[in-house]
């Protein structure tokens, strides 16, 4: 094989340079092309329909009187507002009430209840009552409603029994993927609970 | 082989003594007598290529014995020894080679300019060991790297303390996207498609980038130069997850013609487990492919390459928290909240990831030392995290992001004499859409970003004992995103007074914004490789590197329900710019050699994620996190030692320690690797069929610098609010890993060779959690593992 270099290769050679640097140019304007077909259709915000930004707990008398209405707004979301919170009034004493929560989605456009989600996906949620002070104890109401398909509480309906003058504050609490079967969970216990926290919500109460 | 005969050239030479100054010319001719145009001739450390007749001329020579060495593709090289007494003329006839082509062509293509820093490489038989697992594993081989890792899947380098944007990893000359970003992006790139891994700590890979604040990984693929065929598969089995891989690649070599490569790989891995329980959903599925063509002509190549990788990670179901109060039972319970029985089902938190790259590269050689390279790439990634949401919310990604990256270089490189010089521009461009679908905020917006920068190396021997490299680099980048900022974000932030004239859009609750930053960064190197005599060798090295804020550093902007935290970028951060001196010393006895690297890193504007405060939501409290800067300092050493006590027993040792401080806080780091000290003995005898055991120890310390970010929450207890600390700062103890490689050869087929391998990991069955593995507040890190390895060459 001769190895002399023949000026036939080195022409081959310059063609091939000549192809390159048309690929090369076909390259950069492939790239300045996509560099300005830059569109201005903006995307629209995202709509957070998952969202709960509206918390209700409401608390009717058995026998009649004065419903309590516990709210908890937090229209931004994980913005850096501070939730409103409002509590329509006092307990009275020697009562038994009656509460139901709903979850709402405020900052959507028309308002989203999230209500139903929770109770078709029963068996992943559960609600908790804790309570702090003098207050006497929440407990979970015992419709059949309260409970999912396993029969396993719920908890959206809660049973609060006043005595006397009390105060003290109320958190609820909405655990996702709890261990329904932990200790004392189904009593209303959050220690075993797991899960993680879908919403938690706390109301300064008053019992007069 | 002539490369061993330059490198053997390289040393041997001396500079003699120079009194007397002689010319030597002449000519290179075949044996027809026809001259050889560009062939090489080296005198001594200088080289010249011959010109258009043949002829060529030293000047200015030193009397005294002197090396010539003259080749040619393709011609039986000579080498010679003279002695130079005064001036002569040689005419060389070279011999055709006839029997094979095994010159090879390119010569400089993996060298590095970086003379006066010490690269760290993987070999291939390293990389192999690690088939089954990940990169990040692989570069902990290098002391001074560390990992950053998110469970065990996820695993990110830390280069000297340093990781995620200021580590970029250029794989098959592609600077790697989308790994940068937050700590549970990891490289998207199966181990089993390096050939070999070079680690450069610090920022002196010019050519690469300008922003490698901490380092650079560079991975080159296999490439086989000889003409030949042969193809290699590795199987894994792992009883940790109960799962394993299979890679499989075929190799076709050329000197002159076609080559090419395919590899392709499978991984299947169920719930991996911690000593006493198992870690629930931390499976992982791969599948990649890459495969590359190349022509190679008599003084050019041109070639294409693509590669596909997809991985679906599993994210430890206990790490899905919600509130402080989930974090603080989590850290205080120290088992995690989850648990089931072990299944290779994935389910949510999970990671879907996709990369693809392709790429067309062009090298022309004028000459055997110069030569000028092209290469066009382009990368999508698509990545989806999901997350435990509730209803049919859960199977939407909680994140979706698109980038697309355009990447154009062109690298030019010449040697002179002592003389080298590599120049070249790079541009790319890059676009990322975040889908609206997912109903959750992104926490990367959509954005646009050009960059271009600009390059020139040199590197000059001043002797055989002293060569000095130098190189500056510009780039220009600009960045323009489109993001709606909630309004109470946006004032909460402050942004009015300084970015209001990024407001494009006033949406009701919502602005939405431009925001657009341009940079023009400069960045250089310097620095000197002396041989102090024999067998002592020193390299230092000043580099000056500038990173500007990435997307997650500008625009982060809710909740990371990985972590449990409201992460807040800052519009109003500035680039960050790192010096950093390096020196290492490598001393070579006998059967003994020692490196010592120690080095300063003092970063200005440093940037950081550290916690501010609270913010209460209707999910209840989380802690605030956001983006910093300060000034900072990082300084440590690393060393290396390796003993070959006998023919059959080797002695390794590495030891990597790291200081970050804040210098205007006057506190540490957080999220700095703690001091870790390794051990390794081997035991090889070749003629029991290669038999190798290798017992590995590593020491991990306890990090006792660290800066405390605890906080306290309020819990309900005994009926009242109590105060407790999460404790998030607090590092875990030390911990002591063994393991044990063993391997035996067998001779199969006829040429092929088959290796067996087996391994444990984590021998004792430590229970243990790492500082930098940000799942050490949620579970152990994964107990003994036994893991079968079958590779069969052919």
């Amino acid at each position: 094989m001769k190895t002399k270099i023949s000026n036939n290769q080195f022409n081959l050679n310059t063609k091939k340079m000549k192809n390159l640097k048309i690929t090369a140019l076909a390259l950069v304007a492939v790239l300045a092309f996509s560099s300005c077909s830059k569109d201005d259709n903006v995307t629209p915000p995202v709509n957070e329909n998952e969202l709960i930004t509206t918390i209700t707990a409401i608390y009717t008398p058995q026998g009649g009187g004065t419903t309590v209405t516990l709210q908890y707004k937090d229209l931004d979301g994980d913005g850096p507002n501070a939730p409103v919170v409002t509590v329509s009034g006092p307990f009275a004493q020697s009562k038994t009430y009656d509460g139901a929560v709903t979850f709402k989605n405020e900052a959507a456009n028309p308002v989203i209840n999230l209500t139903p989600e929770i109770i078709t996906e029963g068996v992943d949620h559960q609600l908790f009552y804790q309570k702090t002070g003098t207050l006497n104890a929440f407990t979970y109401g015992t419709a059949a409603s309260n409970f999912d398909v396993n029969g396993k509480v719920i908890g959206l309906q809660s049973v609060f029994t006043t005595t006397g003058v009390a105060t003290g504050t109320l958190k609820i609490t909405l655990i996702h993927q709890p261990n329904k079967s932990g200790v004392n969970v189904a009593a209303g216990d959050i220690t075993n609970a797991a899960g993680s926290t879908d919403a938690e919500v706390t109301f300064n109460i008053e019992v007069q | 082989m002539q490369k061993r005969n330059l490198t053997f050239f390289l040393f041997i030479l001396f500079c003699t003594s120079a009194f007397s100054q002689n010319t030597i010319s002449g000519k290179t001719l075949n044996q027809e007598q026809a001259p050889l145009i560009g062939s090489h001739v080296h005198i001594g450390k200088r080289t010249v290529s011959t010109d258009s007749d043949g002829n060529f001329i030293f000047k200015n020579l030193s009397a005294g014995n002197t090396t010539i060495h003259v080749s040619y593709v393709g011609y039986q090289s000579i080498d010679t020894i003279i002695n130079i007494k005064s001036d002569l003329r040689l005419d060389f006839y070279l011999k055709q080679n006839t029997s094979t082509l095994q010159e090879v062509l390119i010569k400089q293509k993996t060298s590095s300019l970086n003379k006066s820093v010490l690269e760290q490489k993987i070999k291939l038989e390293t990389i192999e060991k690690y088939s089954n697992q990940t990169l990040g594993d692989a570069l902990k081989e290098v002391a001074g790297v560390s990992s950053l890792k998110s469970g065990s899947t996820v695993v990110k380098p830390i280069i000297n303390g340093l990781y995620g944007s200021r580590v970029p990893v250029i794989t098959n000359n592609v600077r790697l996207e989308d790994q940068e970003w937050g700590t549970e992006h990891a490289p998207n790139f199966d181990i089993n498609a390096a050939g070999k891994i070079t680690v450069i700590k610090g920022a002196t890979g010019l050519q690469y980038s300008g922003d490698a604040v901490g380092g650079l990984v560079i991975i080159e693929p296999i490439s086989v130069k000889k003409d030949t065929l042969f193809g290699k598969t590795i199987l894994n089995f792992d009883s940790n997850g109960r799962g394993g891989s299979i890679s499989s690649s075929i190799h076709k070599g050329n000197n002159l013609g076609l080559s090419w490569n395919a590899l392709s790989t499978f991984k299947y891995i169920g719930d991996k487990e911690a000593p006493t329980y198992v870690l629930s959903n931390t499976g992982n599925r791969e599948a990649n492919f890459s495969g590359d063509i190349k022509f190679t002509g008599k003084n050019y190549d041109i070639s294409s390459f693509y590669s596909y990788y997809k991985a679906l990670i599993g994210i430890l179901s206990a790490s899905h928290t919600g509130n402080v109060n989930d974090l603080y039972n989590s850290i205080n319970n120290q088992v995690p909240a989850v648990v089931n029985d072990f299944t290779y089902t994935i389910k949510n938190p999970k990671q879907d990831v996709q990369h693809h790259i392709a790429k067309v590269n062009f090298n022309y050689h004028f000459n055997e030392m110069t030569s000028i390279a092209l290469q066009y790439s382009f990368q999508l990634n698509k990545r989806l995290e999901f997350d435990v949401r509730r209803g049919d919310y859960n199977n939407i990604a909680a994140l979706d992001l698109e980038l697309k990256t355009h990447s154009l270089n062109i690298d030019y490189k010449k040697n002179l004499h002592d003389w080298s010089i590599k120049s070249g521009v790079n541009t790319s461009f890059q676009n990322n859409y975040a889908n609206p679908a997912t109903g959750i905020r992104p926490l990367i917006p959509n954005y646009d970003k050009t960059d271009f920068g600009v390059y020139g190396i040199v590197n000059h021997d001043f002797s055989d004992s002293f060569s000095v490299d130098a190189g500056l680099r510009y780039d220009f980048s600009k960045i323009q995103a489109t993001k709606y900022y909630q309004k109470s974000r946006w004032d909460e932030r402050g942004y009015d007074n300084e970015f209001s004239d990024f407001i494009v859009g006033d949406y009701g609750t919502q602005w939405l914004t431009k925001p657009n930053f341009v940079f023009n960064n400069f960045s250089f190197s310097a620095g000197f490789h002396k041989k102090l005599s024999k067998d002592w060798d020193c390299f230092t090295n000043i580099s000056f590197a500038s990173r500007n804020p990435n997307p997650s550093e500008y625009f982060s902007d809710g909740l990371h329900h990985a972590t449990g935290i409201i992460e807040l970028g800052d519009l109003g951060l500035d680039k960050e710019q790192a010096t950093k001196l390096a020196v290492t010393i490598h001393k070579k006895w006998n059967s003994f050699s020692l490196e010592i690297n120690p080095y300063i890193n003092s970063i200005h504007n440093y940037m950081f994620l550290t916690p501010v405060g609270f913010e209460t939501t209707i999910r209840g409290a989380f802690p605030v996190w956001e983006y910093q800067q300060t000034n900072a300092r990082l300084s440590g050493i690393d060393i290396q030692t390796h003993w070959n006590i006998t023919n059959q027993w080797e002695h390794l040792f590495s030891f990597a320690y790291v200081n970050g401080k804040d210098v205007v806080e006057n506190q540490p780091l957080i999220d700095m690797p703690p001091l870790s000290v390794n051990n390794k003995i081997k035991f090889t005898k070749k003629e029991w069929k290669e038999l190798s055991l290798e017992l590995k120890s590593e020491i991990v310390f306890k990090q006792n610098q660290y800066p405390n970010n605890n906080f306290n929450t309020n819990i309900i207890s005994n009926d009242a609010f109590v105060s407790v600390q999460v404790d998030v700062s607090t590092p875990p103890p030390a911990y002591h890993l063994l393991s044990f490689n063993s391997e035996i050869k067998f001779k199969t087929f006829k040429k092929g060779v088959t290796t067996l391998a087996f391994t444990v990991q984590n021998i004792l069955d430590t229970k243990y959690r790492d500082y930098l593995n940000r799942q050490r507040f949620f579970a152990d890190e994964i107990g003994r593992s036994y893991q079968i390895q079958l590779k069969i060459n052919y």
